[in-house]
């Protein structure tokens, strides 16, 4: 494996945590000046191998090397010393220092022992002029928008003297197609001075976009690498799944066949529903065994009628019936008792109890419901669970695993299953199947459909359009904070994507 | 530029509402009590808080990486009782102070890695440095023990007439509380350890990812603490010239409250020193008000402190929500 061409060189790592095999046997090569995309299914074992080129994790096995010298990397600190510079998808910035800090600290220049602040301020320009940015770099970060932060996040990572390797977890997760097109310019003018990138994304157009190889790995063993032009799609798809995946065509399918059902009246009817400052007024009703889209740009107010469908905000306007009953208390306790359910979009932050077990969490939506005083057995506890691992597919070893062991795709579903286990009538999904893999989505999706059949009502806030249109019966388009239109399931991609931009 | 005004308004507002309210109390005491006019009342201030603004600096840090050193009264009375039996036993004062620093970083070193290595609250570490060093200070000495030194004394009785002020007068200890802000105040802004104590505070884990050395910095931050209870260890033995087990109880909690009015969020990642420096001239100004007063209860100097901390975290909120917007 000694080819000169090599900057990072990963043989036969293995890293094993309590219950699961995160890695076994893996091998990776990175080039200089190449952009190389990490891909698998979540739970593949790409976190965890990141986790190793940035030393946050020790391999239990296998060989490292650096430009064909090997090295064991210890700790963030060291990763960032030998060159390798890393950027999160949740961005690892501190939001209370200035830009400019943020870029330069570690390095900063010094001046008589002290920080030389208008030196350091410059050398932050220069390091977001590198990228095409001009900002204030003397204010806070948290003043900027995420687009922004992420832009910040990579000049530090560049920054840091004689970066080799760049490694990008999901960057693009959260920007929109310009902020991302500015990025793609940033990642081939650094290919161009030889830093070789890894890239980790979920995106299959923006694989194909910018990549140069692509290394595929499936439920923790390497599948293969491999020269993106000499690859499809469909191939690229098959390698992460191991299967010949024609279930995205099947569901369409599905949808066809079980459409509209609106004739079994309106479960949840709002007239005139807003929040100052958050929505504006609008009419939206739901139907009961229906399918109603939300698609809008982030920040257009998807989450916050989500949050007043749920009770976590008052609306200071309109009103809100369930089944013709007039919603009189808004908290999520209220709702809940009404049959209403939200899977938030953070479920990191507040979906999962992650230090729980599967069983106990899923519980925990049955003991809400029940009331605290009531007692579960544990018997029939492991019963509730082991029907929902198994309905759902969550993969895990027991019920008894802990949740934040598990990937980001079998959170997600233990959240739908806390949710399930209380039979709601209406159940919102904020952004259900964000980085999500292609195999966990589609059995999400086909969940969703399940349910609705079942007679359940769903709201369904995505921004992936092509998945909203798949799904609904009916879209509501959000703009801004208001609901500018609404179609039926027959709409196009691009009369969805231009309302959304407010050009129809 | 307007924009980039009201950002600036919105991130120094709660140390101008800090300021002002210092300035306002002191007004209203200067109307009510005429002796308050005086240059000398003023500098009086710093002669009896000294001790206070030296715990306040070291507090500030720890509260900015979101910890919190409930130790310094203990330390500080420890360090008292220390001194004085070792002045006492004839040990010269150059060696028993540099000893006293030595042992109180030692002690603040020893919590923070209690905090650190074993992951534990830094509440019940610092509680339990409380109870420690306040309880080896009674077992040094059951009584309040008399400091005989003649450099102590030197220390506490000769006034240094100030210039431009006629007659006002200060002592050599006053000037350790303000020269130590003007330290803290390079170290929270020229240094890497203070940017990253402000990172800490902000978001741990990100501090960690950004390469940043989080650990030894909290120790540190204990260590800085434990320091400065240590020096308001000395320079409050010098002013009483006795050291005593029960010095200064509860003093933690008036230092806490100070930190918080200056505008320290106890989250962690916003404040600074200058506002602990107002936060503790505030209490300071109560008290004096109550002693130029004379028949007013002294504990009504916590009513108003708790009043006012209870505003001001209210004003803080105020701030916070304004700048999400």
């Amino acid at each position: 494996m000694a080819d000169p061409q090599n900057l990072i060189t990963v043989s036969g790592v293995s890293k094993v945590f309590p219950g699961v095999v995160a890695l076994e046997g893996v091998d990776f090569a990175l080039r200089k000046g190449e952009i190389h995309a990490l891909m698998g299914e979540n739970g593949a074992g790409k976190s965890t191998l990141i986790k190793i080129l940035t030393g946050v994790e020790q391999p239990d096995q296998g060989r490292i090397e650096l430009e064909n010298t090997a090295i064991s990397i210890k700790s963030p600190q060291h990763a960032q010393a030998l060159g390798i510079s890393t950027v999160y998808q949740e961005i690892n910035l501190c939001t209370n220092i200035s830009v400019a800090e943020n870029i330069m600290l570690g390095h900063e220049p010094r001046r008589f022992g002290g920080i030389h602040w208008k030196k350091l301020n410059e050398l932050a320009s220069q390091a977001l002029a590198r990228l095409g940015i001009e900002l204030d770099v003397t204010q806070p970060l948290g003043i900027y928008s995420i687009a922004i932060q992420q832009m910040v996040a990579i000049a530090r990572a560049l920054a840091i003297a004689s970066a080799k390797v760049l490694i990008l977890d999901e960057p693009t997760s959260s920007l929109d197609a310009n902020e991302t097109a500015r990025l793609f310019a940033v990642m081939r003018a650094l290919k161009q001075e030889g830093i070789g990138i890894v890239f980790v994304t979920h995106f299959l157009d923006q694989v194909y976009e910018i990549v140069d190889r692509v290394t595929i790995l499936r439920n923790g063993r390497f599948v293969g690498s491999f020269d993106i032009a000499a690859l499809s799609r469909v191939e690229l798809v098959a390698k992460m799944l191991g299967r010949v995946v024609d279930e995205l065509q099947a569901l369409a399918h599905d949808k066809g066949q079980v459409a509209p059902q609106t004739e079994k009246g309106q479960l949840i009817e709002a007239s005139g529903l807003g929040l100052r400052g958050a929505l504006q007024p609008l009419d939206l009703t739901v139907g009961v065994g229906e399918v109603l889209g939300i698609a809008g740009l982030l920040g257009s107010g998807r989450t916050e009628l989500a949050s007043l469908l749920f009770g976590i905000a008052t609306p200071d306007s309109g009103s809100l019936s369930i089944d013709g009953q007039q919603v009189t208390r808004f908290s999520p306790q209220a709702l809940i008792k009404r049959g209403v359910a939200l899977c938030p979009e953070d479920r990191k932050a507040e979906g999962i109890v992650g230090d729980l077990s599967i069983r106990e969490n899923i519980i925990l939506g049955l003991q809400g419901r029940y009331g605290w005083f009531k007692f579960i057995g544990r018997q029939k506890q492991t019963e509730i669970a082991e029907k929902y691992i198994k309905l759902l597919g969550i993969r895990t070893p027991s019920p008894d695993q802990l949740v934040k062991n598990l990937s980001g795709g079998n959170q997600q579903k233990v959240i739908l299953a806390r949710w399930l286990v209380t039979q709601p009538r209406l159940l919102i999904l904020d952004e259900p199947t964000r980085g999500i893999d292609v195999g966990a989505k589609a059995e999400i999706q086909k969940l969703v459909l399940e349910l609705v059949k079942d007679g359940m009502s769903i709201v369904f806030i995505s921004s992936e359009l092509e998945e909203v249109v798949r799904m609904s019966d009916r879209i509501v388009v959000l703009r801004d904070h208001a609901k500018v239109a609404e179609y039926d399931h027959a709409v196009s991609d691009r009369t969805l994507m231009q309302t959304m931009a407010g050009e129809a | 530029m307007t924009q980039r005004l009201k950002l600036s308004v919105l991130r120094h507002g709660p140390l101008l509402m800090t300021i002002t309210i210092f300035l306002m109390a002191y007004i209203i005491g200067a109307q009510l009590y005429p002796a308050m006019q005086r240059p000398q009342a003023f500098f009086n201030l710093f002669i009896n808080n000294g001790f206070l603004l030296i715990l306040g600096i070291g507090m500030t840090f720890v509260i900015l990486t979101g910890g919190i050193d409930l130790s310094v009264g203990g330390v500080l009375a420890l360090t008292t009782a220390a001194s004085a039996a070792l002045l006492n036993l004839g040990v010269s004062p150059l060696v028993v102070m540099p000893l006293m620093l030595v042992m109180g970083t030692a002690i603040g070193l020893g919590l923070g890695c209690l905090i650190h290595f074993f992951k534990v609250q830094p509440f019940i570490v610092t509680l339990m440095g409380l109870f420690f060093a306040r309880g080896l200070a009674y077992i040094i000495s059951l009584t309040s023990v008399t400091i005989t030194d003649p450099l102590y004394k030197y220390l506490a009785l000769t006034p240094i007439y100030l210039p431009f002020f006629a007659k006002a007068y200060i002592y050599i200890p006053t000037l350790v509380g303000p020269a130590l802000l003007v330290v803290a105040i390079y170290l929270a802004y020229f240094t890497r350890f203070g940017r990253i104590v402000y990172a800490i505070g902000n978001n741990e884990q990100s501090a960690a990812l950004m390469g940043f050395p989080v650990g030894r910095t909290k120790v540190l931050v204990y260590g800085l603490s434990g320091f400065c209870s240590a020096l308001a260890g000395i320079v409050f033995s010098i002013s009483l010239l006795a050291g005593y087990g029960q010095f200064a109880t509860g003093v933690e909690l008036d230092v806490i409250a100070a930190v918080v009015m200056g505008g320290t969020l106890l989250t962690g990642g916003v404040g600074n020193v200058i506002g602990t420096l107002f936060g503790i001239l505030i209490e300071a100004t109560i008290i004096s008000i109550l002693q130029y007063n004379g028949t007013l209860s002294s504990w009504w100097t916590r009513i108003c402190v708790g009043v006012l901390t209870l505003i001001f975290i209210g004003i803080q909120s105020g701030f916070a929500l304004r700048k999400k917007k």
